[in-house]
């Protein structure tokens, strides 16, 4: 067994070794790599756009973060509340969502947001309205689909650390007269704290990162690359226009980002007295 | 308790399951639009007046994705990669977690935060060093490619959430296996397996997911070989910005997202009760 975690080693030093490549090697296309220090860095920091593209990256996976754990942890206290069959189809209605590809997902939103063929213009009576044109209601359309397919997880997760919650505690709480908020601020959120630490850094991780979405949504980036996301733009930086070095300064911006929240994590684990 | 709720509260009762019921069906629009539009004729779904039904189901879309496409293969393609993931990932993941629990051995924390921090790492931001070294062995264009990254990327979290079945698996239990003359090897399949196997599923959902929606990797390593294609580089295909064909591009989701929600009716109850348990943890 201690092979096995031997066999994992390797593995993972596999992504550790090409994650310190490329660092070292900006290579460019198989020709010999020449060493350019921080100049790829200076030419991003210097860049315009990398700033826009980082400010845009940061307010919209903070908002998909809190919308998204808004709506599961609201829907999780819901399915608590109500009897078997609403709670069965609002559980199969969110294990659809959650098990639709992202692709899938985005395609789907793109089409029912559709300025002509789409169902919700029509309901909403806004004629040919185009969600994907303006960058503000393009980042919208992409925070509601981003949303609805991770929600789910948070709901369900949230969901099953209620149920493990003993209910004499729950009893209690009602008996000395508390409310809803009340008992859900007070004595729930205490309980789940380590649940809800765990789906927020997932969170975090996963809509830091959103790709899928934004590329096919809004057609790589949208309209003058106003929808770029750092993820995406590291993508058309690297593949597109062929400027691997980069893409990959970019990428490790990115990994050093999410690294300030890893240790942010662990701290926050550490001062709960929790042993790894 | 209940029953005094029942009695006190019950419009609120009603009230709760209204909008529950009211969000499922929000939640589980899109998705019926999705197999709605598949099975519209194509005039009905480029019309102005989308309607909520349609009188003449067809399947022509299905048809013109089936047959303009090689999509059976990139099919079979998707269910190889995401198969070959989920097998390796969980196997491994199953060791490595009980390797992690049951010894203490030297770098053991520090083995354990890298697994944390190896989830942290955006797997894009790896897809360019990844790229040069699959085409350093030569692998571009091939599962391979594929399958490799993803059995690396699936085992962090998978470990990370195996870990807490294992341990929670009384260690007594261990003790008296030997006791009764089991061998470690027999104690590790025949019963620790059986006994962390929800959790196995569990965490098999997560590396299925990631694996068969994996949009990033198949862009960028499979770049001219099309028959070593998957399904989400074919869907595209019939997305066009300028001029999508919609009933193309539902029919070749409503094909994609099938087996996914097949895999998860199947594990639906292990999955609520695997995470309830890694959680309780």
């Amino acid at each position: 067994m201690v092979l096995g975690g031997l066999l994992v080693y390797p593995v993972y030093q596999l992504g550790l070794i090409s994650f310190l490549e490329y660092t070292q090697a900006q290579v460019s296309g198989g020709e010999p790599a020449t060493f350019q220090g921080f100049g790829n860095y200076a030419e991003l920091f210097g860049d315009g756009e990398f700033w826009r593209v980082l400010l845009a990256t940061v307010v919209f996976a903070a908002a998909c973060v809190v919308s998204t754990l808004a709506v599961g942890c609201a829907l999780a206290v819901l399915l608590t509340r109500v009897r078997a069959v609403p709670r069965l189809a609002l559980m199969l209605a969110a294990l659809g969502a959650w098990a639709t590809p992202a692709v899938t997902g985005s395609t789907v939103w793109l089409l029912l947001f559709d300025p002509d063929f789409g169902p919700v213009n029509r309901m909403l009576g806004l004629g040919d309205h185009s969600w994907t044109y303006g960058r503000y209601s393009a980042f919208l359309l992409v925070l509601l689909e981003v949303v609805w397919c991770s929600f789910p997880f948070v709901m369900v997760t949230v969901y099953a650390g209620i149920r493990a919650v003993p209910a004499e505690v729950l009893e209690a709480a009602a008996l000395d007269g508390a409310s809803q908020w009340r008992i859900w601020r007070s004595v729930l959120a205490p309980m789940l704290r380590p649940i809800l630490v765990v789906v927020t850094i997932q969170s975090v991780i996963w809509d830091f990162k959103v790709f899928t979405q934004i590329y096919v949504m809004t057609g790589g980036g949208g309209i003058a690359g106003q929808n770029l996301v750092l993820n995406v733009y590291a993508y058309q930086k690297a593949f597109a226009s062929s400027q691997y070095s980069l893409g990959s300064a970019i990428g490790v911006v990115m990994l050093l980002i999410l690294l300030a929240v890893t240790l942010v994590y662990l701290r926050l684990l550490r001062r709960q007295g929790e042993e790894l | 308790m209940n029953l005094l709720r029942a009695q006190v509260r019950r419009p609120w009762r009603l009230a709760a399951e209204a909008s529950a019921l009211l969000i499922a069906v929000v939640v589980a629009f899109p998705l019926y639009w999705m197999v709605l539009s598949a099975f519209k004729p194509a005039g009905e779904i480029e019309s102005t007046e989308p309607r909520p039904w349609t009188l003449t189901p067809s399947l022509d879309s299905f048809r013109r994705v089936f047959e303009q496409q090689e999509f059976g293969r990139y099919f079979l393609n998707s269910l190889i990669v995401a198969g070959s993931v989920v097998i390796a990932s969980a196997l491994i993941a199953f060791l490595a977690a009980t390797a992690v629990t049951r010894f203490r051995f030297r770098f053991r924390t520090t083995l354990l935060i890298m697994f944390l921090v190896a989830q942290m790492v955006p797997v894009e931001a790896l897809t360019i060093p990844l790229f040069f070294l699959m085409r350093d062995f030569g692998q571009l264009n091939t599962l391979g490619s594929l399958i490799l990254p993803h059995i690396a990327f699936s085992l962090p979290f998978a470990i990370w959430m195996l870990r807490g079945f294992v341990k929670a698996v009384p260690e007594a239990l261990e003790e008296a296996a030997y006791i009764d003359g089991a061998s470690r090897t027999r104690f590790l399949w025949q019963i620790l397996f059986p006994l962390v196997f929800p959790g196995l599923v569990a965490t098999s959902v997560f590396s299925f997911i990631s694996t068969w929606n994996d949009f990033l990797f198949a862009k960028s390593f499979i770049i001219s070989d099309t028959s070593q294609s998957t399904l989400p580089m074919a869907l595209l295909v019939f997305y066009k910005p300028d001029d999508p064909d919609w009933g193309g591009v539902m029919a070749a989701s409503t094909v994609m997202t099938i087996p996914v929600l097949v895999f998860f009716v199947l594990v639906q109850r292990r999955l609520v009760s695997g995470l309830g348990g890694a959680v309780k943890d």
